[in-house]
């Protein structure tokens, strides 16, 4: 087995877990617990096909999956925000027109080749032998999600709106008294969710398989759920949680192709497993890290 | 006075609802799907087939379907609910409904059941399947005739006997074509999962495979093969828009024939319980199309090897052939039983790694 090759596939497999978690993570931060990643997703998937198969170009269906998701990850925000619903069957429920509304769009575009996206060579860098092709010649999403782990962890850690937003997530009532707008950073948040979660659903149609098929993000929004708990809510813990799924999937399927007789089922378990012991973990030091208003309801009046 | 009129309206209205010329009495055949209609592949073709057994027919019968249907708990429920409605007759496309649907068929004695590719029968439980591994006793004899690099791969979704049968079949045929294959078996434990087919297809790729067979219902290995290169070939469909390349054939589903015979008993009132495993000869495995760079040599011998499969002169399990455990199996010239190949829980010599239990 070839290493190189491995690390490389694992970055892609990767790639769409990655972007709908750390969105997650920061709709979580902000206290607002968004189960439909699924339904933002595959509607990501399909619209950015569509929008990549009309005009020609991947980045213009990068762009259209986001908006698309990030507007209806909106419908949630004014159910649960506005009309406060229940979060968690608000989420659910958004899974389910995610699910059936990319189901009737994509109808149309069975079968259709989807324009290929372009590996960069970032130069010098790519020319290292071995960390080159390992790390340097992906595609361009690949690097903006890595960024993007960066730009949150550093928004979170050290500027004031990401000092506001963990401060909503902790306690809207205090937030609330200070003045913030609790409201109205959630909505922010859930709209930077629901972008990050389509572009992750618009790697799978437009890079990973490059093709648009119902259904065809097959539970990577749960995943992406699962890592924001194992990461207990940082964006480091987010990177190694998609890294260490993606790896375990590619990793599990480049042992069998290679003849190992390996458990498959026990390597295929392996991070839910991990995931449930970093929560026995972290329940057993009485420190989560979960938002303190996390799925609650918050209105001015209460 | 209105109220007698009302009561003979009902009487009259009882007693056509229970004459059999009555128009609600037309036959209502039902189909469970595993995967959405348009996934390219196993559920898709089903579909198709049960559209056109519909056009068949016309307005003579009611057809409904449910698809994405997961198997186990769901399945009986849906089952249950298709009976429930009123259903004559249904089909079950998946070898993981067959508890579900004899379960559910002891329930409702007077409605009959179709089983694809299960083995379990009842008084009102059918099962039909094709000889598959006749089919890809020829796609894996391309497979072995064009891998440059001697290495194929194979992606099995469930280890059950159809699968293997396939992945023994598929090898075996190689080997004749090329005596220096190796076979890599990737198990992905799902029917339906374009991502993980991709990353399947991948895997196999960085091993250094340059033809992958593949027993999964999406097009997505050969959407990578087509981006990475290699050949592939169309499962259940005939995939023919990655042709030529990476498509350079196909093994095809054709139930049609079958679900027109089967609704016509019904019609007929003669339905009766029965087993049946169909193949290249009774039509219902197809084979695509051959396209691509495959040299004509070859091309003409997985011809005439279809032909002799076709005609019942040559069964791709004849012997001398060897367990993996390098037991014997079969004698020379000696054909393999249906029995064996139904239950086939084993690899046939040469083939490397284990089946997972």
């Amino acid at each position: 087995m070839d290493p190189v090759l491995l690390v490389a596939s694992i970055m892609v497999s990767a790639t769409p877990i990655l972007l709908a978690a750390i969105g997650e993570m920061v709709v979580e931060k902000a206290g607002v617990l968004n189960l439909g990643v699924e339904g933002m997703m595959i509607t990501g998937a399909v619209v950015g096909f569509a929008a990549a198969v009309s005009t020609g170009s991947p980045l213009v269906g990068f762009a259209a999956a986001a908006l698309a998701s990030a507007v209806l990850s909106l419908s949630f925000g004014f159910l649960t925000q506005v009309l406060l619903s229940n979060q968690v069957a608000t989420g659910l429920g958004l899974t389910l027109v995610g699910l059936g509304l990319s189901a009737l769009v994509g109808a149309s575009f069975e079968g259709v080749r989807a324009p290929g996206m372009h590996k960069l060579r970032i130069p010098l860098l790519a020319d290292i032998p071995v960390f080159g092709p390992m790390f340097f010649r992906h595609d361009v999403m690949v690097y903006v999600s890595l960024l993007l782990v960066l730009a949150v962890w550093a928004f979170l850690k050290y500027t004031r709106a990401g000092l506001i937003l963990r401060a909503v997530g902790e306690d809207h009532e205090s937030a609330h008294a200070l003045g913030y707008k609790v409201v109205r950073v959630r909505m922010a948040a859930i709209f930077f969710g629901g972008a990050c979660a389509g572009l992750g659903g618009a790697y799978v149609s437009l890079v990973r398989v490059p093709q648009w098929t119902e259904g065809m993000t097959a539970g990577a929004g749960w995943i992406a759920l699962a890592i924001v708990v194992f990461a207990s809510w940082r964006p480091l813990g987010v990177l190694i949680g998609a890294y260490l799924f993606g790896g375990v999937t590619v990793l599990q399927l480049n042992l069998q192709a290679a003849g190992a007789n390996v458990p498959v089922e026990l390597l295929s378990m392996s991070p839910y497993l991990i995931t449930i012991l970093v929560l026995v973990i972290i329940s057993a030091r009485g420190v989560h890290g979960a938002p303190g208003s996390l799925g609650r309801s918050f209105h001015a009046s209460t | 006075m209105k109220r007698r009129t009302l009561l003979a309206t009902a009487a009259m209205g009882l007693a056509l609802a229970g004459s059999p010329a009555f128009a609600q009495d037309k036959p209502k055949i039902a189909f469970v799907y595993v995967g959405p209609v348009n996934d390219g592949g196993w559920s898709q073709h089903h579909h198709e087939a049960a559209m056109k057994m519909k056009e068949h027919f016309g307005d003579a019968i009611e057809v409904i379907e449910q698809e994405s249907v997961p198997e186990g708990a769901d399945a009986e429920r849906v089952l249950t609910q298709m009976a429930l409605s009123g259903a004559d007759l249904i089909f079950t496309t998946s070898f993981g409904y067959m508890d579900a649907t004899i379960n559910v068929a002891a329930k409702f004695p007077d409605v009959k059941f179709e089983h694809a590719t299960g083995y379990k029968t009842a008084d009102n439980v059918s099962a039909y399947s094709a000889r598959f591994y006749e089919g890809r006793a020829i796609t894996g004899y391309l497979a072995g005739a064009m891998t440059k690099s001697n290495k194929i791969g194979y992606i099995g979704s469930f280890p059950i006997p159809e699968v293997i049968r396939g992945i023994n079949s598929s090898f075996l045929h190689a080997r004749k074509a090329n005596p220096n294959v190796e076979m890599s078996v990737v198990w992905l434990s799902t029917w339906f999962d374009p991502a993980k087919e991709a990353d399947a297809t991948q895997a196999l790729l960085d091993q250094g495979v340059d033809v992958v067979l593949a027993h999964t219902d999406s097009t997505a290995p050969l959407a990578v093969l087509e981006k990475a290169g290699g050949f592939g070939f169309g499962q259940a469909g005939d995939m023919y828009d990655y042709a030529p390349q990476p498509r350079i054939s196909s093994i095809i589903d054709e139930w049609a024939p079958y679900y027109i015979d089967r609704v016509q008993a019904i019609i007929d009132g003669t339905w009766a319980s029965q087993n049946v495993w169909q193949g290249i000869g009774d039509g219902m495995v197809g084979i695509g199309e051959i396209t691509g760079p495959v040299p004509e040599d070859v091309k003409a011998t997985v011809l005439k090897m279809k032909d002799d499969i076709a005609s019942g002169a040559y069964h791709p399990f004849t012997g001398p052939i060897n367990k993996q455990d390098g037991s014997a199996w079969l004698a020379e010239g000696e054909v393999a039983e249906d029995g064996v190949l139904a239950g086939m829980d084993f690899y046939v010599e040469g083939l490397t790694a284990e089946i997972p239990h």
